[in-house]
């Protein structure tokens, strides 16, 4: 469980360093470190579904965040802070830590008892769909509603995203 | 110089060889979706990915000759239209919606586990489509607007 919180106090600092530094390509890149931190630990608890799609989300992301924001100089503003927003700020975090601290105790342990639902799935996910990646088989048979759910978010930010971006593309098409 | 779009030599020459390795990459991932980790959404990402790949290598222009947003749109309508589709053939076949209704076969076929590979290929194409899409309106389109100014 060591290397778990290992890459956990890196991927905090880097999210540190992705705050705090000026140039900007260096702080998507500290950003990009964070994702591939978070990668790391999917895989270390076994989860490589998840690996897979948060590393290829990731580079996407980094893409998209290098093109839209490095080319373009954006004018970084350096303000003096109120002392009393960093006292809220860490009146805020401390309420947030302690109830966290509070609430997770209460959850059961990671994977042990397995629960109800989750034992279903494991034990008839073969059985009754054919399909060996029981994650597939939750996400496209048992759970498919939230799937399509899902599909029709994506949908639905695509159409909002052109919608907002259209007037450029097509003036630049004439 | 209006030839000499995108990165250099070197770099288009090495995207010729890779793109089509991740494009293939990205189906095999969604084949095997229900056989081995992976699924619709990754292997969607990683044909975005691929097709990204292009456009940073050769350029706007060059790319967007052929993938343009129409065919995109298309494509990503097709995804959700069949997505949907599949999930209404349960409804219509056996009257539960989202039932899985086609033939299972045996396990670790390619060819098995009812509709889990239809949905996964209708996934793929709406995902991949729709995040090419986002990526060229997010950082394409701007780049035209900053020539403008100039």
């Amino acid at each position: 469980m060591i290397e778990l919180h290992v890459i956990l106090i890196l991927m905090i600092l880097g999210a540190i360093v992705a705050m705090e530094i000026e140039d900007l390509l260096s702080s998507v890149i500290a950003l990009g470190a964070v994702g591939l931190g978070l990668t790391l630990e999917f895989l270390l608890l076994k989860a490589p579904d998840l690996a897979i799609t948060q590393l290829v989300v990731e580079i996407l992301a980094l893409i998209i965040l290098i093109r839209a924001t490095v080319h373009f100089g954006v004018e970084r503003k350096k303000y003096k802070a109120n002392p009393l927003y960093f006292l809220f700020a860490f009146m805020f975090v401390g309420v947030f830590l302690w109830f966290s601290a509070k609430a997770l105790k209460e959850i059961p342990n990671f994977g042990f008892p397995i629960m109800k639902v989750s034992s279903y799935y494991l034990t008839q996910a073969l059985e009754k769909t054919h399909a060996t990646n029981i994650v597939s088989a939750i996400i496209l048979d048992f759970r498919g509603y939230d799937t399509l759910g899902e599909a029709t978010i994506l949908f639905t930010s695509v159409i909002g995203i052109l919608a907002v971006l259209r007037k450029k593309g097509r003036s630049h098409e004439k | 110089m209006k030839n000499e779009q995108g990165m250099s030599i070197i770099v288009k020459r090495i995207t010729r060889i890779t793109v089509s390795l991740i494009f293939l990459f990205g189906v095999y991932i969604v084949l095997h979706g229900h056989l081995t980790p992976g699924g619709g959404f990754a292997g969607g990402v990683i044909i975005a990915l691929s097709f990204i790949h292009v456009v940073l290598a050769f350029g706007k222009d060059f790319a967007l000759r052929r993938l343009n947003e129409k065919l995109a749109s298309i494509f990503e309508s097709l995804g959700a239209v069949l997505f949907l589709t599949v999930s209404l053939l349960g409804l219509f076949l056996a009257g539960i919606f989202f039932l899985n209704v086609l033939p299972k076969g045996k396990p670790f076929n390619l060819l098995s586990s009812g509709i889990i590979l239809p949905s996964n290929i209708a996934i793929f194409i709406k995902v991949g489509a729709g995040l090419f899409m986002i990526f060229i309106a997010l950082a394409m389109l701007r780049i035209t607007e900053g020539k403008k100014g100039e």
